[in-house]
């Protein structure tokens, strides 16, 4: 059976969600292959096996993770000429769809980003995406080389099935052209204790309502259990930092539970929760667009409002 | 230094979008405009050019079809020098591998040492083309910069990541993309106005490019959609008036959702 490398996306070996769920998605194509690039294979060993990696390529070399992008594509590369590859899954991070658009240029394939699910089909793997801020959904196939895929965060819930994770230590020549924009410092995101944004299932945003005061939106989203996003709007008044922002230029969120606070719902903060499962908003303006997709809307103060829901939701939980 | 910035005609994000019977974008009867997010690219490429020691030239490079000369000349108002518009037949449903395929052959006829781009084409959006001419063309990838930094023909870039902020350094020539948070771009003055009439936009088919047509267009697309369905419209929710109780109402509703 051909494998399917699914690139894996860590964080200091730290296995993230989408690892689980591309190794899942990958199993239905063919035979899982984890490809971890880095240093902390030990950390991260457990969890690919047990989202079913039959194979881990381990590439541990600085080359591939000094420099921008490259590299890695370099490296997959490399490992689709050595191996029999029937698809390669990467996140759809920026990251990993700029590794996807290299890869297909250099090994002649047709590339997808930015799927919501993979199943396989006749003629080999069928995506599907959202598209146009999430007014049309497509499906789509590649039909050169191999395909390509990048994968959004909760396409599939990821299962746990024990794979055999046979390690493979794999040592890769990186060109010189490959190493020519060098990363010179990183520094990591501070944890803000709460759920990560994309993989929330409850997320509490704020915008320009908010006029700058986020406690209300955090507050309510420390009841709930969620993550707090933020529009653009206020983002760029310096109120929230941009790792949280939703829509077009943020992250896409598709969580059970979407209550935006302050916010209009301009087409751009539409496109990254149109397709979260209830949306709620808050907002004094009856006429706010974001009321047109609400499955309940409060026409008011969320200075008022949102204090006064976090203060009951605790008294409930007692 | 010769800036290029690759732009791209796409149609306008607040009017309803739509595809065409051969399941193509549908570029003609939906109005097109300059991809919002290629006027940071402008704006970035013109700021360079502002504070650059020597003398600096900002191209704008297109590819699209007749009408997205509309995008270059928003370009030349804003500031930039001169504008290369690819139009073709042919090239009408190319894919990302097709359309870099042709802006890197353009880039090369053009020559460059930054070639700038926009974080996403607003329809497309695959945040792809940036890498894919950098993979193309030989050189550095800067992309994806929050903040932008030249000294001679070194450049440095801030890049907010999933995970972590990163700085990243190379050397002209190089591919730079930016972020929306970049910059604020600026609007075109009526002197920006007045002065684009004069200047200079010359059109290039594939055949000036060397450009073989069977490599670009529908026909050579590597990826092909299976299918197109309308997302259905949400239904219409609840919407109360806050009088004091908007609050015990959302509640309710959450509790029925079993949210809480
Ligand atoms: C290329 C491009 C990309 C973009 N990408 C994004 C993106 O990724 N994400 C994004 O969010 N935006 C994005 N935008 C911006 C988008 O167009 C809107 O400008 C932005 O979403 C507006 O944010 P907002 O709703 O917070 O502010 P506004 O539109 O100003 O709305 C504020 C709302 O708060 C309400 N309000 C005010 N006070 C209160 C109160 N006390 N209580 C309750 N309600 C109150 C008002 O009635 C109003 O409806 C993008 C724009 C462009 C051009
Ligand atoms: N047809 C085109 N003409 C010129 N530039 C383009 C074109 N398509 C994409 N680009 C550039 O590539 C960037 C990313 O596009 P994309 O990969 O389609 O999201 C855009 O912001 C543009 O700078």
């Amino acid at each position: 059976m051909a494998e399917i490398l699914v690139l894996v996306d860590h964080a200091d070996g730290e296995v993230r969600k989408t690892t689980g769920e591309m190794l899942t998605l990958a199993r239905r194509l063919g035979s899982p292959a984890a490809v971890f690039v880095g240093s902390q294979i030990d950390t991260a060993r457990e969890a690919l096996k047990k989202y079913g990696a039959e194979k881990v390529y381990v590439l541990d070399s600085s080359d591939l993770t000094d420099y921008l992008v490259a590299p890695k594509a370099e490296a997959l590369a490399r490992l689709m000429e050595q191996h029999d590859v029937g698809a390669v899954l990467v996140p759809a991070s920026a990251e990993g769809k700029e590794i996807a658009g290299r890869l297909a240029v250099r090994t002649g394939s047709g590339v997808i980003t930015d799927a919501v699910d993979v199943e396989s089909g006749d003629a080999g793997p069928v995506t599907t995406q959202a598209v146009f801020a999430g007014a049309f959904t497509v499906r789509a196939r590649v039909t050169h080389g191999t395909p390509v895929i990048a994968v959004k965060p909760n396409a599939v819930t990821p299962e746990a099935v024990d794979g055999a994770a046979t390690e493979e230590q794999v040592t890769v020549e990186v060109s010189e052209v490959a190493k020519a924009a060098k990363v010179v410092d990183t520094q990591p995101r501070q944890s803000s204790g709460r759920p990560d944004l994309s993989e929330a299932s409850v997320v509490v945003s704020g915008g320009r309502g908010t006029a700058g005061d986020f406690a209300p939106i955090e507050a309510l989203a420390d009841v709930l259990g969620g993550a707090v996003g933020a529009s653009r709007a206020a983002v760029d008044s310096g109120w929230y930092p941009h790792a949280y922002q939703v829509g077009q230029t943020g992250k896409t969120v598709s969580p059970q539970l979407y209550l935006a606070a302050g916010i209009s719902g301009a087409i751009q903060h539409r496109a990254g929760m149109q397709t979260s499962k209830t949306i709620v908003a808050v907002n004094k303006d009856p006429e706010a667009p974001i009321f047109e997709l609400v499955d309940f809307g409060v026409v008011g103060d969320l200075h008022k409002v949102l204090p006064a829901v976090t203060e009951q939701v605790k008294a409930r939980r007692g | 230094m010769k800036i290029v910035v690759c732009v791209k005609f796409a149609p306008d994000s607040t009017a309803p979008r739509k595809f065409s019977s051969d399941d193509t974008v549908d570029r003609v009867s939906v109005d097109g405009i300059l991809s919002e997010l290629d006027e940071n690219a402008v704006e970035e490429a013109l700021k360079i050019r502002e504070s650059a020691a020597s003398d600096a030239e900002v191209v704008v490079l297109t590819m699209g079809p007749e009408q997205a000369r509309t995008a270059i000349t928003k370009t030349l108002q804003m500031g930039a020098d001169a504008g290369v518009h690819v139009v073709d037949d042919a090239i009408h449903g190319s894919d990302s591998i097709a359309s870099s395929r042709v802006l890197a052959a353009a880039l090369e006829r053009t020559g460059f040492d930054l070639a700038v781009c926009g974080m996403a084409s607003t329809d497309g959006g695959m945040s792809v083309v940036p890498a894919m001419l950098a993979e193309r063309l030989g050189v550095p990838q800067l992309t994806m910069a929050s903040e932008v930094k030249v000294d001679g023909t070194a450049v440095t870039i801030r890049r907010d990541g999933e995970v972590a902020t990163e700085t990243v350094e190379a050397t002209m020539p190089l591919v730079l993309s930016v972020t929306d948070a970049a910059n604020e771009p600026r609007y075109p003055s009526f002197k920006g106005i007045m002065a684009a009439k004069k200047k200079p936009v010359e059109e290039l088919t594939l055949g000036d490019l060397g450009v073989d047509a069977g490599e670009v267009g529908s026909a050579a697309a590597w990826t092909t959609v299976e299918s197109i369905e309308e997302r259905p419209a949400r239904t219409a929710g609840t919407i109360v008036t806050d009088d004091g109780t908007g609050a015990d109402q959302l509640v309710a509703f959450l509790a029925e959702r079993k949210f809480v």
